[in-house]
């Protein structure tokens, strides 16, 4: 089943690290503990040539030592110089893949570029795929492989990231962690020297446990080779781009107009368009916006309706739909009629629906169910999950918890809002349609029982009504996207 | 390979064996066309562009402007006179023979040695109250990408501008109408109708089309404008790598 290079990488029958330390500051014991932490699913060797006991794991004295076939990849964590020497002797135990972590290389001059064209001409000719050097390592999930020199070791999940900068990888990871929609395969491309961004891109497109993947790209080598990669890929599955360094350059043009204003950034812009992909100006961005394709259905066109109990909430959500691409529909007369039905007359009988506290036991789930199945409604902005929770959880730790016999309401408030988010997720299933909740206490209390309910259901909860339209609005684009080009 | 008769080329630069005649402008080894033949080139590509006629002299300017009716411009048009309205070789509104014979005069007066073999442009007024730009560029690092602006004189300042890579299809067209964002500016407008979207995808996707013939290395169509609802090209200009 090892048809692909990436699947040695990514699904390797065991690892070796090169170079492992007994120094805990080392990169080489990091990268050891990692390996273990992470619960690798193969076997794990390391070497070192004074042969210690390194995290309980007995060092061979070098890869020459490694049983034959037993192991896919090597994760490299030594001086640049001892490269060539490790790739050929990995090359002879059956290793196909390394990662190469070492530094030295095409990033610190004129030698080093020398010795990492040396290091791939002689990685070719052994038929191994070389991933960095001078990369963070990688991630894959499904492998349980954990094979990185820093933190942290994200959770599962269908999110699969590339990046030319690897501090941003575990950016991406890190908000996985916080979020609990996780990771499937991420990989820090240090400099690419035989494998670059978009390459893992090809891969991640087919990767059955990846559902979107997010990059972030600085230089761009080949442009009209990387335009075609990430056309392929955004075919295939969502892609989201963060573009690193887009500080206007000069006009190449002067003697034309058109010349002046095709800066590269608006045409890489163009680009990415073009291709399918989503461009994010953050990471932050970047991260609502993958996590949102990968756990929301598109939507089918741009009719947005907000759902609120959180007043104020309500109308900032309707005001970042109303500078979208998104539409901020009318209330349709018969959903008035039906919600009316529901709640008191004071709320707010428009879109936003703000349900002005007139809400009891079951409002919210049905209101949600209303909303969702609306013909007329082709997205939903829900707004005001975890406030009850939050009472409880104040209420808990107040001074009056056991007097006044807090007990019983702080249960049900904290049931309701575990509801109200399984409700959210239940309509989105059953109806095809995206139901994007955002609140604040994702961030502020992520033990609430609205965000954690979401979490557990496999859903993003966006920190902000503002930052989920803006996930929408990037949803709506390549759902578009898709309908106009692909048909 | 080349869409346009070559006889136009002598109608204002010499034949093509006389290329010295041809001014560079801005990038070593290219050369631009005169409006009239930038116009020409992408007329034959579809693009729609104002009625203009060539005059050599100011009698035959005044004749150009009487057979087009109406207010006319008048410019000096030659292959090096890429900026002309920044150096004041434009005169608009024109609608009587003695504004044009006296606009034509000052025109000739205005034009300098540098400026090489100049002749004069009679085009009809296009009126508009929306200007688009829109054009093909070469990037270093994509190639040759569309182009479609805001136009007019503050394009450059205003800088709303949104590419595509050629070749393009329609639905990238239609894309960078939307990607523009002004839906208000597709709208009716103070009495004039609705821009006819598909009207603006057949001239983008004439310029694309222009842009990927052999020897053309980009396109300006500044200002674009939008006179009862469809585009039409009032400059243009094209630039080719040197042959």
């Amino acid at each position: 089943m090892r048809s692909t290079p990436f699947d040695l990488l990514f699904n390797p029958r065991g690892i070796v690290v090169a170079g492992a330390s007994t120094h805990p500051g080392k990169f080489g014991f990091v990268a050891l503990h990692n390996v273990l932490a992470g619960g690798f699913s193969g076997r794990v060797f390391a070497t070192n040539p004074e042969k210690p006991t390194i995290l309980g794991v007995e060092a061979l004295a070098s890869v020459d030592e490694v049983p034959q076939g037993a192991a896919d990849l090597v994760m490299v964590c030594t001086p640049p110089q001892a490269c060539p020497d490790i790739l050929r002797s990995a090359a002879e135990r059956g290793i196909g893949a390394a990662f190469i972590t070492s530094g030295g290389f095409r990033e610190s001059g004129a030698g080093g570029a020398q010795a990492e064209e040396r290091l791939i001409e002689l990685a070719h000719s052994l038929g191994m795929v070389v991933a960095g050097p001078n990369g963070q390592g990688l991630i894959s999930t499904p492998a349980q492989l954990a094979a990185q020199i820093v933190a942290p070791i994200p959770p599962p999940g269908p999110i699969a990231v590339a990046s030319q900068s690897g501090n941003l990888v575990s950016a991406f990871m890190n908000y996985a962690a916080q979020s609990g929609v996780g990771i499937s395969r991420a990989v820090s491309a240090g400099n690419a020297a035989m494998v670059g961004v978009v390459d893992y891109l090809g891969w991640f497109s087919e990767d059955p446990f990846t559902k979107a993947m997010a990059a972030y790209v600085e230089g761009v080598d080949d442009g009209p080779r990387f335009a075609a990669a990430i056309r392929e890929a955004a075919e295939s599955k969502p892609v989201v781009l963060v573009k690193g360094g887009t500080t206007p350059r000069g006009a190449q043009a002067a003697a034309s107009h058109t010349g002046a204003l095709a800066t590269d950034d608006r045409v890489f812009d163009g680009m990415v368009r073009q291709s399918g992909a989503v461009r994010a100006a953050t990471i932050e961005e970047a991260y609502d916006a993958v996590a949102a394709f990968a756990t929301q259905p598109l939507p089918a066109g741009p009719r947005t309706l907000v759902l609120s109990s959180a007043g104020g909430w309500g109308v900032i959500a309707a005001d970042a739909v109303s500078n979208s691409n998104l539409e901020l529909i009318p209330l349709p007369a018969d959903l008035e009629a039906a919600i009316d039905g529901l709640v008191p007359p004071r709320w707010s009988r428009g879109n936003p629906i703000d349900l002005a506290g007139g809400e009891s036991r079951d409002t919210i789930p049905q209101a949600i169910n209303l909303v969702a199945d609306h013909p007329e409604i082709d997205a939903v902005i829900y707004l005001g999950m975890g406030i009850q929770a939050n009472t409880a959880s104040h209420l808990r730790s107040g001074p009056f918890f056991k007097s006044a016999d807090l007990a019983r309401i702080c249960e049900y408030h904290e049931r309701q809002d575990g509801r109200f988010a399984q409700a959210a997720a239940e309509a989105s299933s059953r109806t095809g349609k995206p139901i994007l909740a955002a609140t604040e206490l994702a961030v502020t209390q992520p033990g609430n029982a609205g965000p954690a309910t979401m979490g557990a259901e496999g859903h993003y909860c966006f920190p902000s009504a503002d930052r989920a339209v803006r996930a929408l609005h990037h949803l709506w684009w390549h759902a578009r996207w898709r309908k106009r080009h692909l048909g | 390979m080349r869409l346009w008769p070559a006889q136009q080329y002598r109608v204002v630069s010499g034949s093509r064996s006389e290329p010295t005649r041809r001014r560079q402008i801005a990038w070593a080894g290219m050369v631009a066309l005169s409006e009239f033949e930038s116009k020409q080139l992408l007329a034959n590509h579809g693009v729609e562009v104002s009625r203009d006629k060539l005059a050599k002299s100011v009698e035959a300017a005044v004749e150009a402007a009487a057979e087009i009716r109406g207010p006319v411009a008048v410019k000096l048009c030659g292959p090096s006179l890429a900026h002309k309205s920044e150096r004041g070789l434009v005169r608009l509104g024109l609608d009587t023979p003695e504004g044009v014979r006296s606009a034509a005069e000052d025109l000739l007066a205005l034009s300098t040695e540098d400026d090489g073999e100049v002749t004069l442009l009679v085009s009809e007024m296009v009126v508009g109250h929306r200007e688009l730009i829109a054009g093909v560029v070469h990037s270093e690092q994509f190639g040759a990408a569309l182009m479609l602006g805001l136009g007019g004189v503050l394009a450059e300042a205003v800088g709303e501008a949104v590419f595509r890579l050629l070749p393009v299809t329609e639905a990238d067209c239609r894309d960078m109408i939307d990607d523009l964002g002004f839906s208000a500016l597709l709208a009716p407008l103070r009495g004039e109708p609705a821009v006819n979207q598909d009207a603006l995808v057949a001239t983008l996707l004439g310029l694309a089309q222009a842009g990927c013939e052999d020897g053309i290395e980009a396109i300006d169509v500044n200002p674009l404008v939008i006179r009862d609802g469809r585009p039409v090209a009032v400059d243009g200009l094209v630039v080719m790598s040197s042959p």
